[in-house]
């Protein structure tokens, strides 16, 4: 493998194992065990709750089916098990966010099992193992006056996110570099916003992760000391934490010390993970089987419907992309980065737009468009069906290149009909020859150098001329045709 | 009619007939219920304005439609105060929830309030149901109107003594491991636990959630019936809750027991009964044997094992349930400087000595390194028991034998944790397996009432009822009345 990482060298003497642990709040309507909105943020604090995701006395979790069906596709496309029983466990602790004192989530019999994640790092193949695939729900929001709870002067919690549907995806320790990780989580994410289970938002923490880290001499087949690192919530930081995480350990071995087994969190501003909780002050979180959910038996009839309802994959998609349209293998990934852009890009294409003129534009003047107004193409103004009758115009002869990109930028913000404005604003592109051979002859006639220098073999001067006549024909005349036509007269 | 000790069905029949009205049978509660309380303290909360609403909406549904209004429709019922009421206290007889008024109503509740029942109060019990004398209620303890320095069982005492002193014909408690069936054993009234997920856990302040069953208190097995169909059948609210359709313990009641094959478990009459309750139980299965039944030794050696499986489970289940009280939210919180004081001191002074004991046995069970030792032994004694159960009931139809080994004892006089656990020895593995019981008066043994257990297979409760029904009509037991209500 040819990752270099600052912890580690290809030449080091130490290799890296990294496990991942990615919680992912699982789009549903509703809460995982009452009926509140699992949109929470939009809600005033504490707006967003009821006696069930309180936490108050005598109230019992109804379990959201919509959230077992989620975890089940995300599993299947994982390639995981889903064993025909599973249960829910209480995992037992005291913290304010967590109002019943236990979070309802999955110990023992998991709802999935050893599935894995193929991805490309440093463009050689690679798969990480999938221990698991669980469903739990989510805990409450605090608010610190100050930075950490221990030296908060008060603390407020507010308990909308309380009982969000939340979805553990643990890895095999079968990652070797940050770079590595990074790329899992990005195919991870990238999936899991395919299948339309999670937004995939790492800032505001729909999408969390933290990795175990340790390290070991190459040949060893021991696992080192484990340090759980958390608190990253972009990629970089995922990159940088795991990255710092593993030069320090291989510098406390190095130096002869001994690695504690801790729990170390991520402090961006300082660049570097802090020791946040000790082995010997781990949680014993008591698990024991949830008394007030049965277990649940998901029938293999459910699993195969929900196995047959499963989209396309984002590698599956980007190899037939390939295939079916002459596409890069750069470009067929990039056009199936999300599956709205893929599905787009197809119905470009259904909708009579050439293969290549399609990529090149959803790659180039919509990406920016979309960079600039932050709005995807389907949000825009113009839409998948306007973008598809523009690129016809297009490509039919009707407009030529640089109206279509005029025209386009404007539709994107503004929406309207790409043939109506055509022909309201007279857009249409000028290819008759008469009259463009009266522009040509006029500019020749006033650019006399240009022409000079073209005869005399200097091919760029061409190109001035042709923005003459492009300017003298207001933008519209047929491209290929002018250029033609000043060949023709320059060299009569 | 004299209201004081008449049934539920005598109060229905004369609402029916117009002798009298829900208002009439609520003053008579309420006389009854200022009369006797002082010195019973069966109630921790009186639902005045409540009982008020429902006496006039039971009066207009009588009124619209007297064969439709059901058999609980304008009749004066208790509820155990760990039965979430909105608007006013649930206090599960604990300092912690003193001040707590849950905004939502249990479903068992919510069909009551439907029906048309009228809710004179909250009934005392021991704090988190836990106990087996009511001695345990932080608001003091309850007295047996058969003797009132003695304890009316528990932990659902209240419940039992407002129907024994005759203030309501009908009350409800919760039975985790005998609460409601050794309470009404102690009291000379019936007490029935329903099969597992037959009722509506939803807005029950749990103490051990794979064993609480909520259950009516009566003075007949026809009222029990009655009460208990009320508030049964499948509830949303409760993934536990059983979808099967309630079968009818009403029409059973008149089945009689000839051809029915009655096992007595050894095991349940062995050592550790008082004579009279060995001598009223053998009597009581004379006379079923009479009455027709076949009568059939049976073994369930695993018996003795119960209450330690019982004290694993529960006490585990509990310590997870309650961990939900640190006075953020609700409830009572005693404020110290900091987050973690406040915790402690909160829970600390909020809970009483059996909480903290039970929170803390529980808290042990399940820590790491002793759960394979305790909990998941206890489960796998548990699964046992059951399958004890199953075996027999290829054999026989029901099971007869003591609610209690012991009539109703002294306050003050059991000490030790471990001999008051003996109290539920017999009742707990009917809760492990998740049957329906049922306790009925038998006799008395040194005055005092003895309760006969009737167990019949899970889901099968109308068996539990027509057992029941059919002893208690060749018998005289059921009329006997506490002293002090005779003498009113």
């Amino acid at each position: 493998m040819t990752t270099q990482t600052v912890g580690l060298g290809v030449d080091s003497a130490y290799e890296a194992v990294i496990g991942l642990e990615v919680h992912a709040q699982l789009l549903t309507r509703s809460k995982m065990f009452c009926s509140c909105s699992a949109a929470y943020t939009n809600a005033p604090a504490n707006g967003n709750c009821c006696p069930v995701c309180l936490g108050m006395p005598g109230v019992l979790p109804v379990m959201n089916r919509q959230a077992v069906e989620m975890t089940v596709r995300t599993a299947l496309a994982l390639d995981c098990e889903i064993p025909a029983f599973t249960k829910f466990d209480r995992k037992n602790y005291f913290y304010p966010d967590l109002p019943k004192g236990y979070q309802i989530s999955q110990y023992d019999l998991p709802m999935s099992l050893r599935g894995h994640l193929d991805f490309t790092v440093n463009e050689e193949r690679a798969r990480c193992g999938i221990t698991r695939v669980h469903l739990e729900e989510d805990t409450g929001t605090m608010h610190h006056a100050g930075d950490v709870l221990q030296e908060a002067t008060s603390s407020l919690v507010d308990l909308n996110r309380s009982g969000v549907p939340l979805m553990e995806i643990v890895s095999e320790p079968d990652l070797r570099s940050a770079d590595a990780a990074r790329e899992y989580l990005v195919r991870l994410r990238q999936l899991l916003m395919y299948i339309g289970v999670n937004d995939g938002n790492l800032e505001q923490g729909s999408l969390r992760c933290d990795a175990n880290v340790s390290v070991r001499k190459f040949g060893v087949s021991e696992l080192g000391t484990k340090v759980e690192v958390k608190n990253m919530n972009s990629f970089r930081a995922v990159h940088r934490a795991i990255d710092f995480e593993i030069a320090r350990q291989v510098a406390v071995l190095e130096q002869g010390g001994a690695l504690l087994q801790e729990t170390r969190g991520w402090v961006e501003t300082r660049a570097a993970t802090v020791s946040q909780r000790s082995k010997e002050m781990a949680h014993d979180y008591r698990y024991f089987p949830e008394p007030d959910l049965p277990p649940l038996q998901l029938g293999r009839e459910l699993v195969e419907r929900i196995r047959s309802e499963l989209p396309e994959l984002p590698e599956a998609r980007a190899a037939r992309l390939a295939e079916q349209y002459g596409l890069s293998t750069y470009d067929a990934a990039l056009l199936t980065a999300s599956r709205e852009d893929a599905d787009a890009y197809e119905e470009l294409v259904d909708a009579g737009v050439s293969a290549k003129v399609a990529a090149n534009w959803q790659m180039g003047d919509v990406a920016a468009l979309a960079n600039q107004h932050h709005r995807s193409l389907v949000d825009s103004g113009v839409g998948v069906v306007g973008l598809a009758t523009l690129l016809r115009l297009l490509e039919d002869g009707t407009i030529n290149g640089p109206t279509a990109k005029e025209l386009l930028a404007e539709l994107y913000e503004h929406g309207g009909d790409a043939a109506l404005l055509v022909r309201e604003r007279g857009l249409g592109q000028v290819s008759d020859r008469a009259a463009l051979t009266v522009i040509v002859d006029e500019v020749i006639a006033a650019n006399a150098q240009a022409c000079e220098d073209f005869r005399g073999g200097k091919a760029q001067a061409l190109g001035r001329l042709v923005g003459q006549v492009m300017k003298a024909a207001g933008g519209r005349a047929e491209p290929a045709l002018v250029n033609s036509l000043l060949r023709e007269r320059l060299s009569a | 009619m004299s209201c004081a000790g008449a049934t539920a069905a005598e109060m229905a029949a004369s609402l029916r007939a117009g002798q009298t009205t829900p208002r009439q049978l609520l003053d008579h509660a309420r006389a009854q219920l200022s009369r006797l309380d002082g010195r019973l303290n069966a109630f921790l909360a009186h639902t005045d304005d409540l009982a008020d609403r429902q006496c006039e909406r039971a009066a207009g549904m009588l009124a619209d439609d007297p064969a439709g209004a059901g058999p609980l429709c304008g009749i004066p019922i208790a509820l155990k105060d760990v039965l979430c009421l909105a608007g006013y206290p649930t206090t599960a007889g604990s300092r912690i929830l003193e001040d707590f008024r849950p905004p939502y109503t249990a479903t068992a509740v919510q069909r009551l309030l439907d029906a048309g029942a009228v809710p004179v109060g909250k009934t005392n019990c021991d704090e988190f149901a836990m106990g087996s004398s009511t001695e345990n209620s932080a608001f003091g303890a309850v007295g047996n109107p058969w003797d009132v320095e003695r304890v009316p069982g528990g932990s659902s005492g209240g419940s039992a003594a407002a129907v024994a002193s005759g203030m309501v014909p009908i009350s409800y408690g919760t039975d985790t491991g005998g609460s409601i069936r050794q309470p009404a054993a102690l009291t000379g009234v019936v007490g029935f636990k329903p099969t597992y997920g037959r009722v509506s856990r939803y807005g029950l302040i749990a103490f051990a959630s794979s064993l609480d069953q909520i259950g009516p208190f009566a003075q007949t097995v026809e009222d029990a019936a009655v009460a208990y169909v009320a508030v049964a059948g499948h509830d949303p609210r409760d993934s536990t809750s059983v979808p099967d359709p309630v079968d009818d313990p009403v029409s059973a009641l008149q089945l009689g027991v000839d051809g029915i094959r009655l096992g007595i478990p050894r095991e349940y009459m062995g050592a550790g009964l008082e004579p009279g309750v060995r001598d009223r139980v053998s009597e009581a299965i004379a006379v079923l044997e009479g009455l027709g039944a076949s009568i059939e030794e049976v073994s369930l050696p695993s018996t003795d094992l119960g209450l330690s499986t019982y004290y694993i489970i529960a006490p585990a289940e509990c310590s997870s349930n309650l961990a939900r009280y640190d006075g953020v939210r609700f409830g009572r919180r005693v404020e110290r400087p900091s987050l973690t004081e406040t915790l402690l001191r909160t829970r600390g002074e909020g809970f009483g000595p059996e909480v903290e004991r039970r929170v803390m046995l529980g808290t042990y069970a399940l820590s790491s390194g002793y759960y394979d030792a305790y909990y998941r032994r206890a489960q796998k004694v548990r699964t046992l028991i059951a399958r004890e159960f199953d075996s027999v009931f290829e054999r026989v139809d029901a099971l007869v034998c003591p609610t209690s080994p012991k009539v109703a004892f002294t306050m003050g006089t059991i000490q030790d944790p471990l001999e008051m656990y003996l109290n539920d020895a017999l009742t707990i593995p009917v809760n492990l397996a998740g049957l329906p019981g049922i306790s009925l008066p038998c006799g008395l043994s040194r005055e005092l009432p003895v309760g006969l257990q009737v167990i019949a297979p899970r889901l099968r409760d109308a068996r539990v009822f027509q057992v029941a029904r059919a002893y208690e009509q060749a018998t005289q037991w059921h009329a006997l009345r506490a002293p002090m209500v005779a003498s009113a």
